[in-house]
């Protein structure tokens, strides 16, 4: 019994090592100098960690940084309280072919960004609109619709009786929906919110195609940065610096709120 | 559209009210109805057209398709994605069984462990790519550290191997989705009747047969999520490609979607990429269309 115990310990801990190797590695290197690069021991502790690393990842990056923060909080504010307010609706109300609202939100979960990426595009050029941050803010709004299906689920649960209760006293649709269905939404928007932080902060493709260089969301830059580094000096200190700053917002939300991220996937998961 | 409402809210009262909060729901129908499903139209008409460097509007019949499937790189890339995808699946779905069991033995640190095992999913597929890239890299890398461990002869070089390039993808690929398909096996153990257990233990049952015979079969519904999850991701699969291999070396671990892409934005064949996103589509759809009918159907018996 004991020798089965430190058998499931043993195996644990090891993949717990396994999970954990690429973050601490990214740590190391990213605070090595550019000297102890070339006498290149990749698996080492650096001697003298120093920040330099560091500082050139946030001059390569620290304005795509600063565009995804200006891209992921209006995104995640604008596009939550929509699917909030849809979610209300569809849940609430049943009307003719209301069902297949649902099954179309719940098949566009699943398509891929590439089925309307070049209608996208052509659309754009079309109406001469420029690649900027607003346009990709738009789109990202547009393509979350489907997260309404999260706040239908939730007020599937919630008790008719409540709502009656409230017209009873003469509340119209606005004031029910501000004062009693938003305040009894916190579980779901805390989960929705975090969800689509990650999702938005670490989305590429959107972020790639639909931006120029002063408007490029982190990904992009450091896919970029990832992608010109090739061949000349392979400066990975930077890019493990310029990785982990690009992970440690996400990474942070979910060292924070770990349990509700959870929570979130697998509800995600489940319930579509 | 005619409207009424559901019996919770239908009253003579409520219809007196000016607000008729369907409308509400107008604009975002059109948005979705539009960037959703009239940009897969057009898509799909892009897919039957002459287009290429400019979109055209003449029609070529299933000529796009027929040059797709001419094309070796196309066929590699989905014979790539029928191997990568093979392996996304079966590991993660192993691993994530097993670490879930072991961390259902009322483990000390549990609450640790989880969080060390699904934090790769916070991040992005790039940051994975970048990461691994490096890991992987065949002088560098995790190569490098073993050789100076004593292992002199140590190579890694699947990165530049044409056989094994695949592989990497499958390797940071797991390590990013493992974590999270044992978080949907664990909620399915913690949601076994307790009662059900007891008496399965009271009936002698123990250890691998409790496992085996009670506690498995239920797990049906988390395999299913998991494989929801991981089935369209494995088709999708697109960003971790471009940060790792880039498809390389040569094309050799290139994936449907890089190849969509490197079609329609970089080759300036858009008839071509609209067909290979069309067929990418189809894949996707024969797994969800199945299961929103089930939703739909037993949404609407409840």
């Amino acid at each position: 019994m004991m020798l089965r115990r430190t058998l499931i310990y043993a195996l644990l801990a090891l993949f717990a090592l396994y999970f954990a190797l690429p973050l601490g590695f990214m740590l190391m290197n990213s605070l090595k100098s550019a000297a102890e690069l070339r006498e290149g021991a990749f698996l080492a502790w650096p001697r003298a960690p120093e920040l330099s690393a560091w500082r050139a990842a946030w001059d390569a990056l620290g304005g795509s940084f600063l565009n995804s923060l200006l891209l992921a909080v209006p995104v995640v504010t604008l596009s939550s309280l929509l699917a909030a307010l849809n979610g209300f609706i569809l849940c609430k109300l049943r009307f003719r072919g209301s069902e297949w609202v649902f099954i179309g939100l719940l098949v566009a979960l699943f398509l891929p960004i590439k089925v309307y990426l070049l209608p996208l595009a052509i659309s754009l050029a079309k109406l001469g609109l420029s690649k900027s941050l607003g346009v990709l803010i738009a789109i990202h709004v547009i393509y979350s619709l489907p997260l309404a299906l999260f706040f239908r689920n939730h007020y599937l649960g919630f008790p008719d009786e409540l709502l009656r209760a409230a017209r009873m006293d003469g509340a119209g649709f606005w004031a029910l929906f501000l004062r009693i269905v938003l305040p009894l939404s916190k579980p779901v928007f805390v989960v929705v919110v975090i969800l689509q932080f990650t999702t938005i902060w670490n989305e590429y493709l959107f972020g790639l195609v639909f931006t120029e260089a002063e408007s490029r969301p982190i990904t992009a830059a450091l896919a970029q940065l990832g992608a010109t580094g090739e061949g000349g000096v392979r400066d990975y200190n930077v890019e493990m610096a310029a990785a982990l700053l690009a992970a440690l917002p996400t990474l942070a939300v979910y060292l924070i709120a770990g349990k509700h991220f959870t929570r979130g996937l697998v509800a995600g998961a489940v319930k579509g | 559209m005619t409207t009424t409402t559901s019996a919770a809210l239908a009253s003579p009262r409520w219809q007196r009210y000016r607000e008729r909060p369907e409308l509400l729901l107008l604009p975002s129908l059109a948005l979705g109805l539009i960037f959703f499903y009239g940009f897969m139209l057009w898509t799909g008409w892009l897919s039957l057209t002459r287009s290429s460097l400019l979109p055209s509007d003449e029609f070529v019949g299933l000529l796009q398709y027929q040059r797709l499937f001419a094309d070796e790189r196309w066929l590699q890339a989905l014979a790539n994605l029928a191997r990568f995808a093979g392996l996304f699946i079966a590991i993660p779905l192993a691993l994530g069984l097993g670490l879930a069991i072991l961390l259902d033995q009322k483990i000390r640190g549990e609450g640790g462990l989880r969080l060390i095992y699904l934090h790769p999913m916070a991040l992005s597929l790039i940051v994975t790519g970048t990461v691994w890239r490096w890991l992987l890299d065949p002088e560098l890398g995790l190569a490098q550290g073993l050789r100076q461990l004593g292992f002199a002869g140590f190579r890694l070089d699947w990165l530049a191997d044409e056989e094994m390039a695949l592989y990497t993808l499958v390797i940071a690929a797991v390590w990013q989705i493992t974590g999270f398909v044992m978080a949907v096996f664990l909620a399915g153990l913690r949601a076994v009747d307790d009662a059900v257990l007891q008496a399965a233990r009271l009936d002698g049952a123990s250890g691998f047969t409790l496992y085996r015979r009670i506690v498995l079969p239920t797990l049906g519904p988390s395999l299913f999520s998991a494989l929801l999850v991981l089935l369209p991701a494995a088709i999708k699969s697109f960003d971790l490609v471009v940060a790792l291999t880039d498809g390389g070396p040569g094309q050799a671990s290139e994936l449907p979607a890089l190849y969509m892409f490197q079609m329609a934005f970089e080759r300036s064949r858009l008839g071509l990429g609209a067909a290979s996103a069309m067929v990418m589509l189809m894949m996707v759809l024969s797994i969800a269309l199945p299961y929103a009918y089930a939703r739909a159907r037993r949404g609407a018996a409840a």
